[in-house]
């Protein structure tokens, strides 16, 4: 039976974690603090060279799409082709009807040029090319024009 | 008298190696998903969002961000300059990038402009661009779950 006296036998302590606790601690602390959660961000792309292209046989025409603002910069109002539409929806399905039959090589040379007024917002463009540029359908997505480019600035309004 | 003699070593306040444990966990799940590579999100932006915004199947070869604020400033490399003040940066970066294969033509201009920029400034931005000898654009969305 091991006895133990007093203190004079005991041996040395057992290593003491208290500092590597704290070290551990002050790791947790970094990291948490550095960490960050980033939301995933997508690409539409978008090429405008400088020379004015000269304009190849395209099977269809640069489709062109209006967009006006109010003074605030909500979207006014939609032209598609000079067509009103009404919303991004049937912008859309209106796409749809013109290019979703085609092959996927005339679809892929057809370009769609936006002409913007100035003060709208960049989300309502965005949810333009979004609704011109393709669909999700059964979680995949299918293209629809593959071209966009902008027309020139309209001066500010005011 | 009976006393119960702490064993040399031990913590008094009970066992702590679970805590432990869990703090090694945590440090562990931290330590793989930290990312120090998203330098150019600024929180300044608010992108607007896409269903269609997926991020490109291949790293684009030489990527260049702008961010657009709301009023009209331009973030260029952490710096906030106005649109006027960007072309000679502009240029800079064509006589960096001119000394590599492709040149500026080659490089990919990615603009994240927020949610409520005005589209004209954003136009003018990318004709800025263009002055400077750039072609490629790509528009930045984040990603919206549909």
């Amino acid at each position: 039976m091991k006895v133990r006296k007093n203190r004079e036998e005991t041996k040395d302590p057992d290593l003491d974690m208290t500092p590597m606790i704290d070290i551990v601690f002050q790791l947790l602390i970094f990291f948490v603090m550095t960490f960050k959660i980033v939301t995933l961000e997508g690409d539409f792309d978008v090429k405008m060279p400088r020379a004015a292209p000269s304009p190849q046989a395209a099977p269809l025409p640069p489709i062109r799409l209006t967009m006006q603002a109010d003074a605030e910069g909500n979207l006014a109002g939609l032209l598609l082709d000079r067509k009103p539409v009404p919303d991004f929806a049937t912008l859309r399905s209106e796409v749809i009807a013109l290019v979703g039959g085609t092959d996927a090589q005339a679809r892929a040379e057809t370009e769609i040029e936006l002409d913007v007024d100035y003060q709208l917002k960049y989300q309502h463009v965005i949810g333009a090319i979004t609704a011109v540029t393709g669909y999700v359908r059964d979680d995949q997505i299918q293209k629809l024009i593959e071209r966009v480019k902008f027309a020139q600035p309209r001066q500010p309004a005011g | 008298m009976k006393y119960s003699k702490k064993k040399s070593g031990e913590v008094a306040a009970g066992d702590m190696t679970p805590m432990i444990d869990m703090t090694f966990q945590l440090i562990a799940f931290f330590m793989i998903l930290i990312n120090f590579s998203e330098a150019d999100q600024d929180d300044r932006i608010t992108l607007p969002s896409s269903e269609l915004a997926k991020p490109p199947d291949a790293p684009l070869t030489t990527p260049l961000t702008l961010q657009l604020t709301e009023e009209g400033k331009v973030i260029f490399s952490g710096d906030m300059v106005p649109l006027d003040g960007l072309r000679p940066l502009l240029l800079r970066e064509k006589q960096v990038l001119d000394r590599q294969e492709g040149g500026a033509a080659a490089a990919t201009i990615i603009i994240r402009a927020d949610l409520n920029a005005k589209t004209g400034e954003v136009q003018k931005l990318i004709e800025t661009c263009q002055a400077a000898g750039f072609e490629k654009f790509a528009l930045r969305a984040k990603q919206q779950s549909t």
